[in-house]
């Protein structure tokens, strides 16, 4: 009998039940912008560059789509998705050193980790990004004025290039390619595994404590206060003026050193089940949920002990939250401003946002320390970040982000390309005058519609 | 499988590198089995096994075999079982959808599809059955598809040689029940497996990871068929009680 026919390509060897067929759209989070794309799973790390042979528009791996604009998306083009590479390939339980292919999510790592006493050295706001993405985003967490960003924890990974070359990255061998694909917006190769240092920990528990905070002064004082507690963050109130302006909760843990259970306490989930209508999402009803927010937490300071998971991932729980703001979508602008100018962009920037009376729910205040990330284009820098979310509002959204940019850039600052989907090229190419050094790393094969944007090589989109 | 029993245990798996079949077995290496896994490709298997491995399998061997090839059968299996120092469960999670157009009009290419789907699996079933028989013990556990419960025009060659493959395992179980030996259909619909994620509509599909959990569940119950997810049993139920005068002019 002979073995299965050669125009089957070994790719497809899945049973066939589980065989998704179908070009579907990809979706970044934001759900802004919208466009088609040739979906192409990935699920062995030899699958690239054979899979994408004589696939034209270009070529971008991408993990869970957890940015919010652009990074993730190639108009027209051809979207790797690394997910079904998830594999592990080593762990040490003594230096935490864990490998693993680049699709896996942290939540696949935590659920494998923890129980064994190891934590990521750094996590985003959610579990359900993946590796490949954490690095190619160099994401930062709670933890960046200590630990820095997630880049400065992987030790090595395999950079496959289109021409079919295998490279190994580390700080020393190529050690070019390493500061190049930390932050490199999957622009210089497919990272097919990576190697990352965990951390111990022996609790799954955090000793948390929630301060209220009246204005930028006061979150400065608890930001100097808390240099030596390991997490840090801010929520803030982005719809008050008057006395009420830039109030916020200002939100600290460590990891809990008593001896606790180590296993998972397992919780249904809940799924934002419909599209919320544009209505649902005014000045005032975040006005409300904003006050609901700050007087949640009724006394000055509040101390308790959590879990992990509602510390870090408070939305997780709520799968596809995203759809709460209706089917245009959400972006968010998230700015570093340093030091210097740090205190007076904030505040210029939060009167401008309340000004505007464009809604943002979910407004997050952090400071990032100094600890210098591996990676060429890396957005963190010593300073303060903000993060907003914006309903899109066609017509009265993109003036605001457009203001926005320019007093970031006025006072030094710069945005985050995960969270973005606005800025102009002139901006970006401003925000990151390394940028054409970067572009000689980038594989003749991968683009993006972000990266398309904001170097012009494809105008008129 | 009896709850206090501690010892890991002894797992083959036909087809280890199917999406379902890892979700599978990453779930038994939690728990510590024991698996020996056949595949096709050498690379693919050795990722799979590094990975099971790493999860905490207390033993991992494999072989690199085309399952087509039924005359290798008996030496694969018994090295398999001597590997395994016995066997707990035979996993056979393999299959073609083949190329339901090519198959329509050429014979060779729809023998393809009954050979891979039906007559290769009689041949290792046989083989096993027999095994576990003499020894009064073991589970057969089967992935077959809700695509045999009716024939349709989009894939009859896949879903005809679902359909023997189901009708055969009805009567092996027939056959072996008295004998201590429990036979699992397990008939999937469309799952949604990693590379799915962030796709539009992919929340509709069933998760890898949760069909996975079901199977294991059904042999730890030593249950006869699993429908999976459990709602495309009633689902079945009507399609296969649509009168043929009917179901012939729909488009399915
Ligand atoms: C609720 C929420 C909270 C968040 N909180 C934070 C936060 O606190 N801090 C923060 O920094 N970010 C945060 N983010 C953003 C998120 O962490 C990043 O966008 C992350 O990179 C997304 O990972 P992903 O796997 O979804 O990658 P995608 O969004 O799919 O892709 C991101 C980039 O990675 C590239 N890429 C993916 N896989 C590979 C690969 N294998 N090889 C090469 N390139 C690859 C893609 O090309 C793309 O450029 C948050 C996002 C959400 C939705």
């Amino acid at each position: 009998m002979p073995t299965a026919s050669g125009t089957t390509p070994e790719l497809n060897f899945r049973t066939p039940d589980e065989q998704f067929t179908g070009q579907a759209p990809f979706e970044s989070w934001g759900r802004y912008p919208n466009y088609d794309a040739n979906v192409v799973p990935l699920h062995w790390q030899s699958d690239y560059p054979a899979v994408s042979s004589g696939m034209h528009n270009g070529v971008l791996p991408v993990g869970m789509g957890r940015s919010y604009g652009d990074v993730c998306l190639l108009s027209g083009g051809n979207l790797l998705v690394t997910t079904g590479m998830n594999r592990l390939i080593a762990f040490d339980p003594e230096t935490g050193l864990l490998t693993a292919e680049a699709g896996i999510t942290l939540a696949q790592i935590l659920d494998f980790a923890v129980p064994r006493g190891f934590f990521l050295p750094v996590t985003p706001g959610t579990k359900y990004v993946t590796l490949g993405g954490a690095i190619a985003n160099d994401i930062h967490g709670k933890n960046h004025h200590v630990a820095g960003t997630f880049g400065c924890h992987v030790t090595q990974f395999e950079l496959v290039r289109s021409d079919g070359s295998r490279k190994l990255c580390s700080r020393t061998e190529n050690p070019d390619f390493f500061a190049a694909t930390i932050g490199g917006l999957g622009l210089t190769g497919v990272i097919t595994w990576a190697q990352l240092r965990l951390k111990p920990i022996v609790s799954r528990l955090i000793d948390y404590e929630g301060i209220q905070f009246h204005g930028i002064d006061e979150f400065l004082d608890l930001t100097r206060q808390s240099q030596d507690i390991e997490y840090t963050v801010s929520w803030i109130d982005c719809a008050s003026t008057g006395k009420n302006f830039a109030r916020g909760v200002f939100m600290q843990g460590d990891h809990s050193k008593k001896r606790d259970t180590l296993k998972p306490s397992p919780e249904p989930k809940l799924v934002f089940p419909f599209d919320a209508p544009g209505f649902a999402l005014n000045h005032l009803s975040v006005s409300l949920f904003n006050t609901a927010f700050f007087h949640k937490q009724i006394h000055q300071r509040v101390v308790a002990e959590q879990d992990y998971e509602p510390f870090f991932y408070p939305l997780d729980k709520v799968l596809h939250w995203n759809r709460m703001y209706g089917k245009r979508g959400l972006l968010q602008f998230q700015y570093v401003i340093p030091w210097e100018h740090a205190r007076e962009g904030t505040i210029t920037i939060l009167k401008e946002v309340a000004k505007s009376g464009l809604a943002s729910f979910l407004a997050v205040l952090k400071a990032f320390g100094d600890v210098p990330s591996p990676g060429m284009m890396s957005f963190p820098k010593p300073g303060i970040t903000l993060a907003l979310d914006f309903p899109i509002k066609p017509d009265k959204s993109f003036p605001l982000f457009e203001r926005l940019a320019d007093m970031t850039s006025e006072f030094g600052g710069r945005l985050y390309p995960a969270k973005d989907a606005a800025m102009t090229a002139a901006q970006f190419q401003a925000f990151y005058p390394q940028w054409q050094q970067f572009a000689r790393y980038r594989d003749p094969q991968l683009t993006s519609s972000f990266w398309e944007r904001v170097t012009g090589d494809k105008p008129g989109l | 499988m009896n709850q206090m029993d501690t010892t890991p245990r002894k797992i083959l798996v036909l087809g280890a590198t199917s999406g379902i079949a890892e979700a599978t077995c990453r779930i038994w290496a939690s728990q510590g089995a024991r698996l020996f896994l056949v595949a096709r490709n050498a690379e693919k298997l050795a990722a799979v096994a590094t990975d099971l491995r790493t999860r905490g399998a207390s033993y991992v061997d494999t072989a690199v075999a085309d399952l087509d090839n039924t005359e290798q059968h008996p030496a694969l299996l018994a090295h398999a079982v001597n590997s395994l120092t016995g066997l707990d469960v035979a996993y056979l999670t393999y299959g073609i959808l083949g190329d339901q157009a090519k198959a329509e009009q050429d014979f060779n290419t729809a023998a393809q599809i009954i050979y891979t789907n039906y007559m290769a699996p009689v041949s290792l079933l046989t083989w096993l059955a027999n095994f576990c028989v003499q020894r009064h013990g073991g589970t057969l556990a089967v992935i077959s598809s809700v695509a045999g419960d009716r024939g349709r025009k989009s894939n009859y060659l896949y879903g005809s040689s679902k359909a023997g493959l189901s009708a055969f395992l009805g009567g092996l179980r027939n056959r072996v029940d008295r004998e201590g030996v429990t036979v699992l259909s397990i008939k999937p619909g469309p799952v949604k497996t990693a590379m799915t994620a962030g796709m539009k509509g992919s929340e509709k599909f069933a998760d890898a990871d949760k069909v996975a959990q079901s199977i294991v569940k059904a042999i730890d119950k030593q249950q006869d068929v699993l429908y999976v997810p459990f709602q495309w049993q009633p689902i079945m139920f009507i399609i296969r009680n649509i009168p043929e005068r009917i179901f012939k002019k729909l488009n399915l």
